[in-house]
C-alpha cells in the first residue's frame, strides 16, 4: 500500500508487557473533558436550583450568576466530543440518525431537552429585564443603542407585561422549571457515567456506580467553578475600582467584591456533596478488593501501583482532602476557600482522567499496561485536537462564552 | 358539496397519518424485520483455529493486510498471531511483534530471552473478529454504523461511521481499530467480499497449514460444523456473554 496513513494513537500510547496488536488509548484528552464540562453544566444547574426550588435564601445571588455560567458551560460540553471524533462533520448523525441501544445516542435528546430548559428558565428569570431594557432603550441615539434596544425586544419575545401578576408568574414557571431541570441535569451528567460503567469490556468502567459517583462529583464541580468564577471576578472588579482614577467617586461601602457569607453558605453545601462522593468511590474501591474478581489482580497492580500518584496523591490527598480540610477549618477566609475551589476542581479534573485514562492503563489481556503520554508540541492538527492546549481551548471556551452573555444578561451585582 | 370544517380536519388529517405511515414503517424496520426481509437465514458463518497446527509462520497476517487493503506497515491489523510461553516455574509471558505479520524470529519475549529449557510449554494462537451472536460493539454504536448481516458477520459501512471509538472500548477482544487511512472504525469481517462469493478467507487460503478454516454453522454436512459438534472446541473469553463464533482447538487456559 503506498496510501498516505496515520496512526496518532500509536504516538500516545506507550505499550508495556502483553498488550493486543489494536490496542492504544483511543480515548484520551478530550474524554476526559467531556464528562468533566458536562459534569460542571450540571454542577452548576443544581446550584442555581438550590435557590429556586428549595429556597436556599442563603445562595440567593449565586443562583442566577450558576444559571447564566451553567447555560455558558452548556454550549461547550459538546465540544470535546466533536475535538474527539474521527469524523467530525458526521456529528450531527447522532441527532440524525440515533441508534437507541447506545448510551451515547441519547445524547442528543437529552441536551437538547436540558438546553431548552435552561433558557426557557433563563428567559422568565430575565424577562423583567429584557422588557425594562427594551423600555428604556427607545428612542436612544446612537446604532449600538438602537441595535440593543432591538436585541432586548426580540428577547422579550413580546411579553411586555411586567404587572405583579406577571411577574409572580414566572415566579412559578421558573421554580417548575428548575424543578424539571434537577433531574435532568443529573440525568444528563449521570448518563455520561452511564456510557462508561456500562462498558463490560473494561474492567475498571463497569460498575453500575459509575453514575451516581459521576452525578456527584459534577456537582462537586459545578459548585467550585461557579464559587470560584464568582469569587475571581467580584475581586477582579473591586480591584479595577479601587484602581480606577474615578475611585474617590465611589465610597469604601460601595465596593462590593465577593461576599465572604455568601461563600461560606455555599462551600457548606460544597463539602456536603464532596462527602457524598468520597463516600461513592470509596465503597467502589472497596467492593472491588473484597469480591477481588478476575480482573482484581491487574487493577490492583494499576491503581496501588502505577497509578499510585494520580489516584491517591493528586485526587484524593490534594483533591479532596486537602481542600476538605481547609473549607472546614474555622475562619474562613477569600483567599483560602479560592485555594481550596482550585484544588477541588483540580481533584474532579484528575478523578475524570483516572477513569479514562487509567481504565485504558491496562491490557484486555490483563497481562500488559499502557501508558498515556499527553501530546504537548502540537505539530498536527489531530495532536492540537488530542492534547494540552485542544484540552486548554475546551477549558478556556466557557469563560469567553459567559463574557460575551454576561454583556447582555447581567448576572452579577458589582455594587452592594 | 359543502364539506364542514370539522369535516375537512378530520379528512387532511387521515391523509397526514396516511402519508406519515410508510415512512415511519421505514424508518423502525429493526434489525430482526430486515433478517426475515433478507432471508438469508441458512447461513451462518462460523470459524475454527486449530492451535496444534499454527507454527507462527505470519503467512495469514501478510496476506490479510495485503487483501483487506490495511497499510503494511501501520500498527494495526485484522488478524494475528500470538506466542505463548509457559515457563516451568508457572510463569506466562506472550507477544505479538507486529501483529505476527513477519513471524517469530526473535528469541526475545516482552524483552528478555528465555532459554529452552526454561518452558514447559509454548503455542501460537491466531486471533481475528469472533463475528459474536450477541456483539456489544453493535449494541453501543451510537448511529449504527456497525451491524450484524444476517448470516452472522459484524460489519462497519464506512460513509456512516462518525469515529467515536465506542465500539473499540466495548469489544472484548481487541479486535477493533481505527483504519488508518479511512480513520473510520475497522476490524476483520471474514472476508465478506470473499465468503459471500463462495471463496474462502484470504487468511484461510494463505494458511500452509490448515489451522484455519471457515465454514456455515447451519449445514451440518459442513466440515467446520462437524469438527465443532463432535470434537472438544472452546471459545475465547465466554464470561461476557458475547457468544463469539470463532472456536479454538487446543485452547490452553493461560491464553488472554
Ligand atoms: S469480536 Fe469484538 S468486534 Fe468482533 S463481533 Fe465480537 S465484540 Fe464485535
Ligand atoms: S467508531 Fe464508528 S462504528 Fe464504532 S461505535 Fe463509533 S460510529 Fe459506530
Amino acid at each position: 500500500m503506498t496510501e498516505a496513513w496515520t496512526y496518532p494513537e500509536a504516538l500516545w500510547t506507550v505499550k508495556d508487557l502483553f498488550v493486543y496488536p489494536n490496542e492504544y488509548i483511543y480515548w484520551s484528552i478530550q474524554i476526559v473533558m467531556y464528562p468533566l464540562m458536562t459534569g460542571l453544566v450540571a454542577g452548576a444547574f443544581v446550584l442555581s436550583s438550590l435557590y429556586h426550588v428549595f429556597g436556599l435564601e442563603d445562595l440567593k445571588d449565586m443562583a442566577k450568576f450558576s444559571l447564566v455560567f451553567s447555560f455558558a458551560l452548556l454550549i461547550v460540553a459538546p465540544m470535546p466530543l466533536m475535538f474527539h471524533l474521527q469524523q467530525p462533520l458526521r456529528g450531527m448523525e447522532v441527532f440524525f440518525t440515533p441508534h437507541f441501544t447506545s448510551a451515547i445516542s441519547a445524547f442528543g435528546i437529552v441536551f437538547f431537552s436540558y438546553s431548552i430548559i435552561v433558557a426557557t428558565e433563563i428567559w422568565f428569570v430575565y424577562r423583567k429585564f429584557f422588557v425594562e431594557q427594551s423600555i428604556a432603550l427607545k428612542g436612544k441615539d446612537g446604532i449600538g443603542n438602537s441595535l440593543k434596544q432591538l436585541l432586548y425586544s426580540v428577547l422579550t419575545l413580546g411579553a411586555y407585561d411586567i404587572g405583579e401578576k406577571a411577574l409572580h408568574k414566572d415566579e412559578k414557571a421558573i421554580k417548575i422549571l428548575a424543578g424539571i431541570g434537577i433531574p435532568v441535569a443529573c440525568f444528563l451528567h449521570g448518563y455520561a457515567g452511564f456510557i462508561f460503567g456500562s462498558v463490560k469490556a473494561n474492567a475498571l468502567w463497569m460498575t453500575p456506580l459509575m453514575p451516581v459517583i459521576f452525578i456527584m462529583s459534577a456537582i462537586v464541580s459545578g459548585i467550585a467553578l461557579c464559587m470560584f468564577t464568582y469569587i475571581v471576578i467580584m475581586e477582579w472588579k473591586k480591584f479595577r475600582i479601587k484602581t480606577s482614577r474615578k475611585s474617590w467617586e465611589v465610597t469604601a461601602a460601595d465596593v462590593g467584591g465577593a461576599e465572604i457569607d455568601l461563600i461560606k453558605n455555599t462551600s457548606r453545601y460544597l463539602v456536603g456533596f464532596m462527602i457524598a462522593a468520597i463516600t461513592l468511590e470509596i465503597l467502589d474501591l472497596v467492593f472491588r478488593g473484597y469480591t477481588a474478581v478476575k480482573s482484581w489482580e491487574i487493577l490492583r497492580s494499576v491503581i496501588y501501583g502505577k497509578d499510585f500518584v494520580d489516584i491517591f496523591i493528586l485526587q484524593y490527598g490534594f483533591g479532596n482532602l486537602l481542600p476538605f480540610l481547609m473549607l472546614v477549618i474555622p475562619g474562613l477566609t477569600i483567599r483560602r476557600t479560592t485555594l481550596a475551589l482550585i484544588l477541588v476542581i483540580f481533584g474532579v479534573f484528575m478523578m475524570r482522567w483516572n477513569v479514562v485514562i487509567g481504565g485504558q492503563a491496562f491490557s484486555l489481556s490483563f497481562a500488559g499496561y499502557m501508558h498515556y503520554k499527553l501530546p504537548f508540541i502540537p505539530d498536527s492538527i489531530e495532536m492540537y485536537k488530542e492534547g494540552f492546549f485542544g484540552a486548554l481551548t475546551i477549558a478556556l471556551m466557557p469563560f469567553g462564552l459567559f463574557w460575551v452573555i454576561n454583556k447582555f444578561i447581567p448576572s452579577l451585582k458589582y455594587h452592594k | 358539496m359543502s364539506i364542514s370544517r370539522r369535516d375537512f380536519l378530520m379528512s387532511t388529517l387521515k391523509v397526514a397519518v396516511a402519508s406519515a405511515l410508510p415512512l415511519s414503517a421505514f424508518k423502525f424496520l429493526s434489525p430482526a424485520e430486515a433478517k426475515a426481509a433478507v432471508e438469508a437465514a441458512n447461513v451462518r458463518w462460523g470459524f475454527i483455529v486449530d492451535t496444534y497446527k499454527c507454527v507462527g509462520c505470519g503467512f495469514c497476517v501478510k496476506a490479510c493486510k495485503i487483501e483487506n487493503e490495511i497499510p503494511y506497515d501501520a500498527p494495526v491489523t485484522r488478524t494475528w498471531v500470538e506466542r505463548y510461553l509457559i515457563l516451568k516455574d508457572g510463569r506466562m509471558v506472550a507477544d505479538t511483534p507486529l501483529g505476527g505479520r513477519d513471524g517469530f524470529t526473535e528469541l526475545k519475549i516482552q524483552d528478555e530471552v528465555i532459554e529452552p529449557k526454561e518452558v514447559a510449554k509454548a503455542y501460537f494462537v491466531p486471533k481475528l473478529c469472533n463475528q459474536c451472536e450477541n456483539p456489544p460493539c453493535v449494541q453501543v454504536c451510537p448511529v449504527g454504523a456497525t451491524y450484524q448481516t444476517a448470516d452472522g458477520v459484524v460489519l462497519i459501512d464506512r460513509t456512516w461511521c462518525i469515529g467515536c471509538g465506542y465500539c473499540i472500548m466495548a469489544c472484548p477482544y481487541g479486535v477493533r481499530f481505527f483504519h488508518p487511512v479511512y480513520k473510520v472504525a475497522e476490524k476483520c469481517t471474514f472476508c465478506y467480499h470473499r465468503i459471500s462469493k463462495g471463496m474462502k478467507t484470504a487468511c484461510v487460503d494463505a494458511c500452509p497449514f490448515g489451522a484455519r478454516k471457515i465454514g456455515n454453522l447451519k449445514d451440518p454436512n459442513d466440515p467446520v460444523t462437524k469438527t465443532i459438534m463432535t470434537e472438544r472446541v472452546a471459545v475465547l473469553k465466554d464470561e461476557y456473554g458475547t457468544k463469539p463464533q470463532v472456536y479454538y482447538i487446543g485452547l490452553d487456559e493461560n491464553v488472554r
